[in-house]
């Protein structure tokens, strides 16, 4: 069975971000970045199911520039086979359905049973990648899983809504994308993070695929971003001592009444 | 003219709070665009809200009342959404900003080659284009977006972004519609249906007041305070991440960043630190409350109103004010 990981570099969410005014995107370079936390599920999810018997090979796949091949290393060094990479410069910019289709193309590209997204990066937050994906393989999207089983040639889901779950299932391939309640992630070994730095990683550029530089980048987005803001700062509020004797929590029920709360 | 259309979000035949939201937020395009505004109901229960609907400025109400709707992953809407689209006329959809909807939103995106905006907080019309807000980053960026020129346009609202406001309009012309689904929308089918929420709370997203805990509870049990607090207060409860990562609440309450974005009338946070992943999902509350033992805690710097101290007393004798209050 072969399986592909897509992951994504994302700015550290702690960390202070800048907006650069040309490519009206976050300077990815003036804040730390990391592989995006959701996909530390995704691989998890990932070598479960290798370890579990089912003969696997997996490979991670990431859209982005040259100076995002240390989260490549990161995302191989939990144990991965192989990595795909995408470099071009004309990707800089790409709304989420523009990546998508540089995903899908890069997936064509490859064999595949099984693609584990996880269901969102924290920087756009989005979640329309993985479902834009499955539209442009025509293959089914089973998102959200917090459980997943796969069985011969048949993928069941548990996918995650407000009210709890719906139970889905198709034949592979097929396109998933996890939730962080499906798995507690390991941390990579030692071992894994020296065996991460000769793992094959293969370059790809958007010729490679076949796609054209005028089908992304942010000229070609279909949603565009074109006004950034720091969000006002908040007037600070009351902030009261209560000692254990109560007195904390009478004041805020007199708070609550003042605002109409109760 | 046009049609904007609305794509309800349902619960047991009941529009939820979020999609009489959308069709106000629709109407005040509509307004500024000379459109007409519709509303979209896949599943059961479209006729019984006709009235509801129109009341709140739904002119027409397309209706695909099929067990197919509900039977296949993400598809059936699509292409039930991509033929209204069609014979209405309409390149402007606006649906709730949940899960499985996005996942429609951005088939659909890619079908009509249109651009999909998610998570708007608010929707205006500038020199005859809709712009989107949204929150960025954490909810450190406050952003304009717009889908590019001539593009079918998909906005995911964000819940409680927009107030419902009834529009005194009659019951919305029902449009029965008929869909034959292809092949492909049949690949993934739904097997089963579990709801594991609480009938008599309401989800975090539709609450107007919502009780959170966090690692600060210490344990599992924790919750059952938060649950006596929301309950005397009708509200939701949620959780941080260190609390649905311990396994003491479930995950489809975690707020924050790689969980939900609520936007309550009043959030009540207890033994939460408010670490900006916990603030990306709640710093839109119009009023927050913090309870604390750390007067240095982050949330404190965005709270209307900080308590310092055990959570356990502040709690508990909270509930008791709230009691006495009511008498």
């Amino acid at each position: 069975m072969k399986v592909i990981v897509p992951v994504k570099r994302v700015p550290d969410t702690a960390g202070d971000k800048k907006i650069d005014e040309a490519s009206r995107t976050v300077d990815r370079e003036s804040v730390e970045a990391v592989l995006n936390p959701v996909d530390e599920f995704s691989i998890e999810e990932a070598l479960r199911i290798k370890e579990g018997g089912t003969d696997a090979e997996i490979k991670v796949l990431m859209i982005g520039p040259e100076s995002a091949q240390p989260i490549v290393r990161k995302a191989l060094s939990y144990g991965l086979d192989a990595a795909v990479q995408v470099i071009d410069d004309a990707i800089e910019g790409s709304d989420a359905l523009g990546t998508a289709r540089v995903i899908a193309k890069a997936l064509e590209a490859e064999e595949f049973d099984l693609v584990i997204f996880g269901n969102q990066s924290t920087d756009a937050r989005t979640c329309l990648v993985p479902a834009a994906v499955g539209e442009l393989l025509n293959l089914p999207a089973l998102t959200y899983a917090r459980h997943l089983e796969i069985d011969g040639d048949k993928v069941t889901v548990h996918r995650e809504h407000e009210e709890g779950w719906d139970v889905v299932e198709s034949t592979l391939p097929a396109i998933v994308s996890v939730v962080e309640a499906i798995n507690e992630p390991r941390y990579p070994s030692f071992k894994g993070i020296m065996a991460a730095k000769s793992k094959p990683l293969d370059v790809k550029s958007l010729s490679d695929l076949g796609v054209s530089a005028d089908e992304v980048g942010s000229g070609n987005a279909s949603a565009t971003m074109y006004e950034f803001a720091p969000r006002p700062p908040k007037e600070a509020g009351t902030i009261v001592t209560d000692e254990g004797d109560g007195a904390g929590a009478t004041a805020l029920a007199d708070w609550m009444a003042e605002k109409k709360f109760i | 003219m046009s049609e904007i259309l609305v794509l309800i979000d349902h619960s047991d035949s009941r529009p939820r709070k979020v999609s009489l939201q959308m069709l106000n937020a629709a109407r005040r395009i509509a307004a500024a665009t000379g459109d007409d505004v519709s509303a979209v109901w896949l599943g059961d229960g479209a006729a019984t809200n006709a009235a509801l609907l129109g009341a709140n400025g739904a002119s027409k109400l397309y209706a695909w009342e099929s067990d197919d709707a509900k039977g296949y992953v993400t598809s059936p809407q699509v292409e039930a959404i991509e033929q209204i689209m069609e014979q209405a006329g309409a390149d402007t959809v606006l649906f709730a900003s949940t899960n499985h909807t996005k996942d429609v939103a951005a088939r659909l995106g890619i079908r009509t080659d249109g651009g999909v905006i998610t998570d708007c907080t608010d929707l205006e019309v500038a020199d005859g284009e809709i712009v989107a807000t949204k929150e960025v980053f954490g909810g450190d960026m406050i952003t304009k977006s717009k889908v590019a020129a001539g593009k079918k346009k998909y906005f995911g609202i964000a819940s409680n972004a927009f107030p419902v406001e009834g529009s005194g309009g009659g019951p919305a012309e029902v449009v029965s519609v008929d869909v034959t689904l292809s092949d492909d929308a049949k690949k993934a089918t739904v097997v089963a249906v579990e709801k594991q929420a609480s009938a008599d709370r309401p989800d975090i997203a539709e609450a107007a007041i919502v009780v959170a805990g966090g690692r600060g509870l210490g344990n599992e049990d924790g919750f059952n305070l938060m649950e006596e607090l929301a309950d005397e207060l009708g509200a939701g409860v949620g959780a941080s991440r260190a609390a649905t990562d311990a396994g003491w609440y479930p995950h489809r309450y975690q707020i924050g960043q790689t969980g939900r974005t609520i936007s309550p009338t009043l959030y009540i946070g207890s033994g939460i630190s408010g670490a900006i992943q916990h603030r990306a999902g709640m710093q839109t509350s119009q009023n927050i409350v913090a309870i604390n033992k750390d007067p240095e805690a982050p949330i404190f710097q965005i709270a209307d109103f900080g308590v310092v101290g055990d959570l356990y007393k502040v709690v508990p004798k909270l509930i008791e004010e709230l009691r006495t209050r009511k008498g």
